[in-house]
Parts: C-alpha cells; structure tokens; sequence
C-alpha cells in the first residue's frame, strides 16, 4: 500500500510558492501561502470528518465531538492520539500533542523556522474543516512553546 | 475508525488542487504549481527513495523506466504502471496506469477542461531524476480523468546533466 502521506505532501510545499502573485509584496505572499494551507487543512479536515463519522452515531454533545478529534482524527492523521485535552467548559478547547508528528520530523533550527509554520496553519485548518463538517464554528490557534510539543485552542462559536 | 493512508493521500491531493483552482485565475497557472511543487518533492523524494530501495545507479533508460515504474511508484503509490511505446532510438517511453490514486472518487468540474489533474507527478519524476543527473520531460497525454481509457504519461530523456555533482559525492 501507499506509503505517501499528506506530511509528504505538504512538506515539500514552498509556502510563498503555495499562492504567490507577482504583485503582493513579500510578506504577504507568506500570509497568503500559510492561509491557502490552511484552505487545504480545511478541506481535507471536512472530508476526513465526512468518512470517519459516516458509520458512527451521532455525538452527544460538544465535548464528545472535540473528543472525537483528539481521537479519530488525530490518529488518521498524526499516528496517535492527543495527548492532554483541557476546557472551560464554556467552548474553549486546549489540544496538546507531546509529540506532535511533523514537528517530530524536523531537524534543526532553520528548518523548524521555515517548516513549522506550514504544520500548524494546515492543522487549525483540519480541525477547523472537521468541525465545521460537524456543524460548528470555530476559530483555531496553535503554539509550539517546547519542541516537539504543539498547543492548538479551539474556541467553539456560539450558535 | 481508520483511513487506508491512500485514502488520506487522495484528500490531501485533492485538497490541494481544490485550494490552487481557487487561488489561480486559469487551468494554465495551477498546472504549472503542481509542477513546481512535484519538483520541490522530488528533489528530496530521491534521497528517500535510494536509501529505502537499495537500487544500484541505472546504466541506461530502460533500468530506469524498470526502477520507476516497479520499484518507485509500488513504493510511494502503491502501484506498477506498465511501461510501453519506447521510441526506436530507446530515449523515450510511456508509463500506463491502469488505475491513478490520486483520482479515486475525483470528477472535473466543466470549467476545467484544460487542467491537468495529477501534473504534481510530472514534477515530481522530473526534479527527482534530475537530482541523479538526467534531465527529462515528463507529460501526461492520456487521463482517465479526461475520458481516456488508461492514464498514460509520457518521459523523454533530454540529457544527462553534468554540471552538478550530488552532495557528498567527491
């Protein structure tokens, strides 16, 4: 089978590359690559949501659905589960993997720099898409604050 | 519940496709990202490859139309074109895939008639083989996605390039 992988995939994607016009100036041309990542994460957080929760009863309530990404979708993606899901109960969401994989990959200094953001802006994207398939609303954000551990908060939009 | 990583692989392309339409005006300017970002891959795919495959350097065309179709794509796509219609002079040959993963449950939309779905390969076979010193040129010029019965890529070897000397190598 396969052994090709959207890690593969994404870490060959130049990030000024990804959608550059020769108009916009540099720093924009990196906003704009980091925002069409996180386009793709959307999407491909939708279609994997879709498949993996086709067979599945529905959820009971919010926190089963966050749980389903820590979970599930995480493991389709990363190899593994999240590691420490905090909340306030009140829609915020505190997603830590440990060993958050494509960081895991990376080598040295430059090459976290320049790969890094790439992971974490296509990761709120797939969160995001997976929840949005769910019905909910959200804005996601990421943090590295320890090599290889990554924070992604989730802020679950009232309806 | 688990995904086959081939299914994952599927979405991922697709995602991407889907995201480049969006931020390209025409069919033209995709084909040529997908491009460049298979070169982008190959060039770091081949260390991949030549350290997991153990395959010796290729004395000619044809050992390497027989690594690429039944050692690199079983590996990376899990599965082994055919390889056809070389030219007489052996410096050019056609891979036939029978079924392309990367279009699994794909459809084109009308209004993308002159994309080339799956170009990312093109680049990636390219920027990889120039890393072990041969230029070609890669295309597709028949697609399933298109109507086509296989899905038919066409390599040309131009020449080998011997300007550069791969890294570490004294």
């Amino acid at each position: 089978s396969a052994s090709a992988s959207p890690c593969s995939v994404l870490h060959a994607a130049p990030v000024p590359q990804t959608c550059s016009h020769p108009s916009a100036p540099k720093a924009g041309d990196q906003e704009k690559g980091l925002s069409a990542l996180e386009g793709v994460g959307f999407r491909v957080g939708q279609g994997l949501s879709e498949r993996l929760t086709k067979e599945m009863p529905s959820f009971k309530d919010e926190l089963d659905v966050v749980k389903f990404l820590c979970k599930d979708l995480w493991i389709n993606v990363f190899k593994k589960q999240v590691d420490n899901l905090r909340t306030n109960h009140q829609g915020t969401y505190m997603l830590q993997d440990n060993q958050f994989l494509p960081l895991s990959q990376l080598s040295n200094g430059k090459q976290y720099l320049e790969e890094a953001p790439k992971f974490l802006a296509f990761t709120c994207g797939l969160v995001k898409g997976a929840l949005s398939n769910l019905g909910f609303d959200s804005t996601v954000t990421a943090e590295v604050t320890a090599m290889p551990s990554s924070k992604f908060q989730v802020v679950i939009q009232k309806s | 519940m688990h995904l086959m990583s081939s299914e994952l692989f599927t979405l991922t392309y697709g995602a991407l496709v889907t995201q480049l339409c969006k931020d390209y005006e025409n069919d033209e300017d995709v084909n040529k990202q997908l491009d460049k970002m298979g070169y982008n891959i190959g060039v770091r795919l081949i260390e991949d490859f030549l350290a997991r495959s153990n395959v010796g350097r290729c004395h000619d065309f044809r050992e390497t139309a027989d690594v690429i179709a039944k050692v690199a794509f079983k590996m990376y796509l899990g599965i082994t074109p055919s390889i056809t219609n070389w030219s007489p002079a052996g410096d050019e040959f056609s891979l036939i895939l029978e079924n392309n993963p990367l279009v699994d449950f794909v459809e084109l939309p009308d209004n993308h008639s002159s994309l080339i779905y799956s170009n990312l390969l093109c680049g990636v076979l390219r920027g990889a083989l120039e890393m072990v010193q041969m230029a070609v040129d890669v295309k597709f010029v028949q697609d399933t996605l298109k109507g086509d019965g296989v899905t038919e890529i066409r390599m040309k070897f131009v020449k080998r390039i011997e300007d550069n000397l791969p890294a570490g190598e004294e």
